[in-house]
């Protein structure tokens, strides 16, 4: 087992099972079988079973990890793409955003307060909504648990976008825009990439929720947090 | 390349120099990926100098958060332990998000109409 520990083999691990997770969902053609979480779940088992301790893991998987932020910097290419339809929309976009991520996390913060988690998991929750470099991110600024963010964050993204279309047509939100933008705001990329299935216009709306929503939260988290009395 | 990549670490730098001068709780990266879309705005910077570096990263973000995803195995008995809260938040403020957000949205574009 000396030689799993080696970094490189980790870090082959990582890809071959990602890409083999990629191919699984291409041919089942299911969404539950996302492959961030099927890789993530074969992993930790392999870990288990071989004895290999996660601190061992993460020297390799830092050179991962590495290029989240750089993925996020990135995300200011289709925001510059996306800034003349938000200039054009700017109300009801803007708006909607706002609501959605304020309703979000208070609504997260609160329940989890009622429903007595402790303040390390009600900070872990509150960027739930965001992708995950972002909400990691917020969450580690917030002295959450980033690791638990990060599985919550997949979960929410799996559940949008699974359910997310039969919630918004049981509540009567049926055009497109609205449709596409509500996936990205509450499911992040997860979410986005099952609306970019359905058509391009729901994909570009889910985008440009996925990055404003990821944004507010980034920028309201830590003062509704404040207000809420969890930090 | 080299170009692409002094732009992106060069936004997250400077993103990170306003982290450490004003102390604010906002991750850098935010901040970098306001810069570099204001860059581009300004024309300082064109969108073919960055392009193939962005698409690379943004196609593969999800890939990126498997390692900290894998940290998940410290803390499967914090979720064992509070496994009822973090469901029941985060599938009801998962439906109120799409709902509030969706309705506010097309309540707009009707009065527009």
């Amino acid at each position: 087992m000396e030689l799993l520990q080696n970094h490189i083999i980790l870090l082959a691990l990582t890809f071959g099972i990602f890409y083999a997770a990629r191919q699984l969902q291409k041919w089942t053609g299911w969404i539950v079988l996302n492959p961030i979480l099927v890789t993530i779940v074969v992993l930790i088992g392999l870990l288990k079973l071989t004895g290999i301790s996660y601190e061992t893991y993460s020297e390799a998987g830092g050179y991962i990890e590495f290029w989240l932020k750089p993925a996020i910097v990135a995300l200011g290419v289709p925001l510059y793409q996306h800034l003349g339809q938000i200039r054009r929309q700017f109300l009801p976009i803007f708006l909607s955003q706002l609501a959605g991520c304020i309703v979000g996390l208070v609504s997260v913060v609160g329940i989890a307060q009622l429903t007595g988690a402790s303040r390390e998991t009600i900070i872990s929750l509150a960027p739930k909504s965001v992708t995950t470099p972002i909400a990691m991110e917020v969450c580690q600024a917030m002295g959450g648990i980033p690791s638990l963010t990060a599985a919550i964050v997949v979960t929410v993204g799996l559940f949008g976008a699974v359910f997310g279309f039969k919630v918004l047509e049981v509540w009567h939100i049926k055009n497109p825009y609205s449709q596409g933008l509500s996936i990205g705001t509450a499911s992040h990329a997860v979410g986005t990439s099952r609306a970019m299935e359905k058509g391009e216009t729901y994909g570009t709306y889910a985008s440009l929720g996925l990055i404003l929503n990821g944004l507010l939260t980034a920028l309201l988290a830590p003062f509704i947090l404040q207000i809420m009395h969890v930090l | 390349m080299i170009r692409q990549c002094f732009i992106i670490f060069g936004c997250l730098a400077l993103g990170e120099l306003v982290v450490w001068l004003t102390g604010i709780p906002i991750p850098s990266s935010i901040i970098g990926m306001l810069l570099l879309a204001a860059l581009l705005q300004m024309k300082a910077i064109k969108v073919e100098w960055v392009k193939g570096m962005s698409d690379f990263l943004i196609s593969n973000m999800g890939f990126f958060f498997v390692p900290p995803g894998v940290a998940l195995m410290l803390y499967l008995d914090v979720i064992k332990a509070e496994f009822v809260p973090i469901v029941v938040a985060t599938v009801v403020s998962t439906v109120l998000v799409l709902i509030v957000t969706g309705w506010t949205h097309q309540g707009f574009k009707r009065l527009k109409d």
